[in-house]
């Protein structure tokens, strides 16, 4: 600790703190530009520099440490003739467009001109300007304004892992840019936006839609994948004008991701369900409230008295609230129908019946992930699934964690990952059984593992997966086991789990999911799940079908909660379209109309999309996030629990009793806080039911799947700007050039893939070497792509070209 | 992408390579600009900056930064020759403003451009640390000092074009 004075009173803080941060603590205003409590020092703005008693010239208050005795000032009249000054240079070449320009309001140079600046500029010669280049369709950029201060490069460098934008150029000509014509293509890239202390970088969705001081701030939470960052959303007369980050540093810090940021372009799509629809000689037929609810009941009892108790299958979305997800599976067990499930993108549930699933979960908290030494990652691209857990193990890497990655497929990742294991096939469990196998020979020896040893006969470990056995197995390390939505995805999802959870034993690691949706684990505490009730308790009787086998077999009748597009979000969507075009009465619950459901719905009701509803997220950590809305639905939409509320009213029970969503979040906890803990049957028990599999052949052709950064749900499909970022696909199957020639495929051919009895789709060809051999990589959710099966063993054949 | 760095550029950019840590490979984007630049007709085009990027395992930005700041690294296509001429303090006052106007009607072209044979590149430098040799010019990689209309006319004959 160092004393020191800062205008003539004493403080004291641990050796090595800036002046700036000090300044920060106690609340004393010093100006700045390139300082940014998350990004490195560079000290080139000047703004904030103060007077330091024996100093012979005023210096930087963000590079200059305090020290025993030291005196600093900060507005003295050397300090503020010296920020007057370095004021002055800064606004020699900004253009005075503040009327028209969209950071007026909220802009740093605006409001500390006003505070150090003089009244007139003594500047008359002309003013630089800068040719703006196109960097895409998320950030506007007036680069005249810019200050040079180069926060958005060293965010990119640090933060965001990729350099994109930099300083081209010197003296006069320096410009800030992609220097070619390029787009900006980090996932994260919006947060340039708020960090630019000018209108350089500015959001192109939000250019010109509203005035900062217009809009009323709404604290929310975002609603795309299991990190629940806090975010602000911004509101103009009622109508979403932007979202920003609100800061949480143990959670999102100040980031947010792009899609987060600008999801809520999807609100005002077209294709917003303003009244309850029902479909009347196949044409849709507005109607009310009363009678959409009075019809989807009657319906869906005529169909369960015919057909019985599993006749009706309810997919819920894995981003319902909390209260929505409560209250729907109150409402449908209620009606009588146990099929209920959350877990779209799954299509091995081989585990379910051995003992109740375990809360998905990440199995510590953000903030100790980037403290954790080895992290193993299955079946992950967090890059593009949760992008801020990327930022977390970027910044673990960095501390030296080692970060090993067991995928269908090579990425591109931003950190230095130690190993990369891709398996031919996507046969993710062999590498996982390798690493095991060479744990259990591993030295230190532990005998109530040895009845893993029998389940590995046939494996044999390769030299990499000794190494990850290595920096695994060594003791007093802080492990970290995570498997992800491809894990959970995967044919061998079941196994996979099981062989993660063996390691995690036996690493004494933790074993977290990173899941779909914002409320994976919101969903499995109501007990969206068929057959687990809220709390996760075990449902004895009443199981109903998971979310695979409710379309993998037609059933007579469904339930859609939460804007599921059943086409984009299952794993079998060739099922998922016949069984919902072959099944007799369709009700979707969603925000949105349009595509598939306007053919296959019978009845759709207009519910609220995230920002216009109250509700609760459980995050990864298991943290109950609450947030209020921020602006009205349109149209008659109403907020989802409430049209669960008037459903569990009409049909007899108690849901009325609700006054506010608080009681049903209430109600929820108190079931939560009283549910006695679960015991699962033994790991050896469990593993008996995954022998089968582990003699499988892994030879052979398996198609792979992966979701897309934004075309994850009905809202993201929704955003224009998102969809037309680069991150947007193309549809096409990737292959291994091996592979490829292998069966004479090449780059600009087309290839017909086919599962016999299951689906038959024609696909052009891309060839890449980062897809391993035997094995097609295509990615799910895109338009016009409905025709793909689910993942696994497949043929291919060549297309010949004519219809190319 | 069409350009590759060649075996023999290679090998000189590995030579400096060798005088950082293995880690700072960004240390040598100065000198592999330079072989590269020498190599491949007196400029660099992007398809040239993104090899040496791609060589050195650095964000492409990171070489746009370096080769747009220094003005010895051309980014548009030069003359076989390159003429500096200095028109810092020292040489204005022993006369370069003659000097440029020599050349610049000798040549047909102003400052900063190319003649039409493609022969040679006229570019103003800042002080080329020849004070003592005022009026100075660089060309290539040759000083040349003291410098009269007279001299010129004989350093561009022994140029042969």
């Amino acid at each position: 600790m160092v004393n020191f004075e800062i205008n003539d009173k004493q403080y004291s803080a641990p050796d090595g703190t800036l002046i700036i941060q000090v300044a920060d603590r106690e609340h004393i205003a010093i100006p700045r530009f390139c300082y940014h409590p998350k990004l490195s020092i560079v000290a080139s703005c000047r703004m904030c520099l103060v007077e330091v008693a024996k100093s012979p010239k005023p210096l930087p208050a963000c590079a200059t440490p305090v020290a025993e005795g030291m005196k600093i000032w900060t507005h003295s009249p050397c300090a503020c003739d010296a920020q007057k000054s370095v004021m002055e240079f800064l606004l020699i070449n900004h253009p005075l467009d503040c009327p028209i320009c969209d950071q007026g309001g909220e802009c740093e140079l605006q409001d500390q001109a006003l505070e150090y600046g003089k009244d007139v500029s003594r500047f008359t010669e002309g003013k630089r300007s800068v040719k703006d280049l196109d960097i895409g369709p998320l950030i506007k950029t007036d680069m005249t304004r810019c200050i040079h201060c180069t926060r958005c490069v060293r965010f990119g460098t640090e933060i965001a892992g990729m350099r994109e934008l930099g300083a081209t150029g010197r003296g006069e000509h320096m410009e800030i840019g992609t220097f070619l014509e390029q787009t900006v293509d980090s996932e994260v890239s919006g947060n340039v936006i708020d960090l630019c202390p000018v209108g350089a970088l500015t959001s192109k969705p939000f250019h010109h839609k509203g005035r900062a001081w217009e809009l009323q701030q709404v604290a929310s939470i975002a609603p795309h994948d299991c990190v629940g960052s806090h975010v602000y959303v911004h509101t103009l007369r009622g109508e979403v004008m932007r979202v920003v980050p609100r800061q949480e540093d143990s959670i999102n810090e100040v980031w947010i991701s792009d899609r987060d940021r600008f999801s809520y372009s999807g609100l005002k799509s077209p294709d917003r369900l303003l009244k309850p629809l029902i479909k009347k000689n196949n044409e849709w037929v507005e109607t009310d409230w009363d009678l959409a609810l009075q019809f989807t009941i009657k319906s869906l009892q005529a169909i369960l008295e015919k057909e019985g108790g599993r006749s009706v299958g309810a997919l819920v979305s894995p981003s319902a609230t909390l209260e929505e997800c409560y209250l729907a599976q109150k409402w449908l067990r209620g009606m009588g129908i146990s099929s209920i499930d959350h877990r779209l993108h799954r299509m091995d549930f081989s585990c379910d019946s051995g003992g109740p699933s375990p809360c998905p979960t990440f199995g510590l908290a953000l903030t100790e992930l980037e403290n954790a030494d080895t992290i193993l990652l299955i079946g992950s691209h967090p890059r593009t699934e949760q992008p801020l857990i990327n930022h977390r193990l970027a910044k673990a890497a960095r501390k030296g964690a080692q970060i090993i990655m067991v995928n269908p497929i090579q990425y591109d990742f931003n950190f230095k990952v130690a190993a990369e294991l891709t398996p031919s096939g996507g046969q993710l469990l062999h590498p996982l059984l390798g690493i095991m196998n060479a744990l259990l020979s591993q030295k230190n020896e532990r005998p109530h593992f040895a009845w893993l040893t029998p389940f590995l006969k046939n494996t044999v470990s390769t030299p990499e997966e000794k190494q990850v056995a290595e920096w695994l197995g060594r003791g007093n390390k802080k492990v970290a086991i995570f498997l992800g939505l491809q894990a959970q995805a995967h044919w061998h999802a079941s196994a996979l789990q099981l062989v993660a959870e063996a390691l995690a034993l036996f690493c004494q690691a933790s074993l977290g999911y990173l899941t779909e949706g914002a409320n994976s684990v919101g969903a499995w505490v109501s007990g969206v799940l068929p057959d687990q009730g809220p709390g996760g308790i075990s449902l004895s009787e009443g199981k109903g079908l998971n979310a695979h086998s409710m379309v993998k077999t037609p059933l007579p009748a469904y339930v859609l909660f939460g804007g599921v597009e059943p086409e984009f979000d299952l794993a079998n969507t060739v099922a998922a379209r016949r069984a919902l075009s072959e099944s007799a009465f369709v009700v979707a619950f969603s925000p949105f109309r349009g595509g598939m459901c306007e053919q296959y719905a019978k009845v759709m009701l207009p519910i609220a999309a995230y920002t216009e509803t109250e509700g609760t997220f459980i995050n990864g950590e298991g943290r109950w996030q609450s947030f209020n809305a921020a602006n009205p639905p349109p149209g008659e939409a109403r907020p989802g629990w409430e049209v669960l509320r008037a459903l569990t009213a009409l049909c007899g029970g108690p849901g009325s009793l609700y006054s506010r969503s608080e009681e049903v979040r209430d109600e929820l906890k108190h079931i939560v806080q009283n549910v006695p803990s679960v015991t699962l049957p033994s790991l050896e028990q469990r593993f008996r039911r995954i022998e089968p599999i582990l003699s499988e052949s892994k030879e052979g052709l398996r198609v792979v799947t992966e979701w897309p950064i934004y075309r994850v749900d009905s809202l993201v499909r929704r955003s224009k700007p998102l969809q037309d970022t680069a991150a947007s696909p193309l549809f096409r199957a990737r292959l291994n050039p091996k592979t490829a020639s292998l069966y004479s495929i090449k780059g600009e051919n087309k290839m017909r893939i086919r599962r016999e009895g299951e689906f038959e789709c024609i696909l052009p060809v891309a060839v890449d070497k980062k897809i391993p051999e035997n094995t097609v990589h295509i990615a799910s959710a895109l338009e016009g792509g409905g025709n793909m099966g689910q993942q696994g063993a497949v043929q291919v054949f060549l297309e010949s070209n004519k219809d190319a | 992408m069409g350009f590759v760095i060649s075996q023999s550029e290679q090998e000189e950019i590995d030579r400096w390579l060798l005088k950082y840590p293995p880690h700072q490979k960004q240390s040598a984007v100065l000198p592999a600009l330079k072989i590269v630049q020498e190599k491949n007709g007196g400029w660099l085009a992007t398809e040239h900056l993104d090899a040496v990027a791609d060589y050195l395992s650095l964000p492409k930005i990171a070489v746009y930064e370096v080769a747009s700041f220094y003005s010895l690294f051309d980014l548009k296509p030069v003359g076989k020759h390159k003429i500096y001429v200095c028109t810092n303090v020292s040489c204005m006052l022993a006369g370069s403003e003659t000097i440029v106007g020599y050349l610049e009607r000798r040549l047909g072209i102003k400052m900063g451009e190319t003649t039409q044979d493609g022969c040679f590149t006229l570019k103003e430098a800042e002080c080329l640390a020849a004070c003592g040799g005022a009026p100075a010019m660089q060309i290539d990689n040759t000083y040349y000092e003291n410098l009269t209309p007279e001299k010129i006319e004989s350093i561009l004959a022994g140029l042969n074009g």
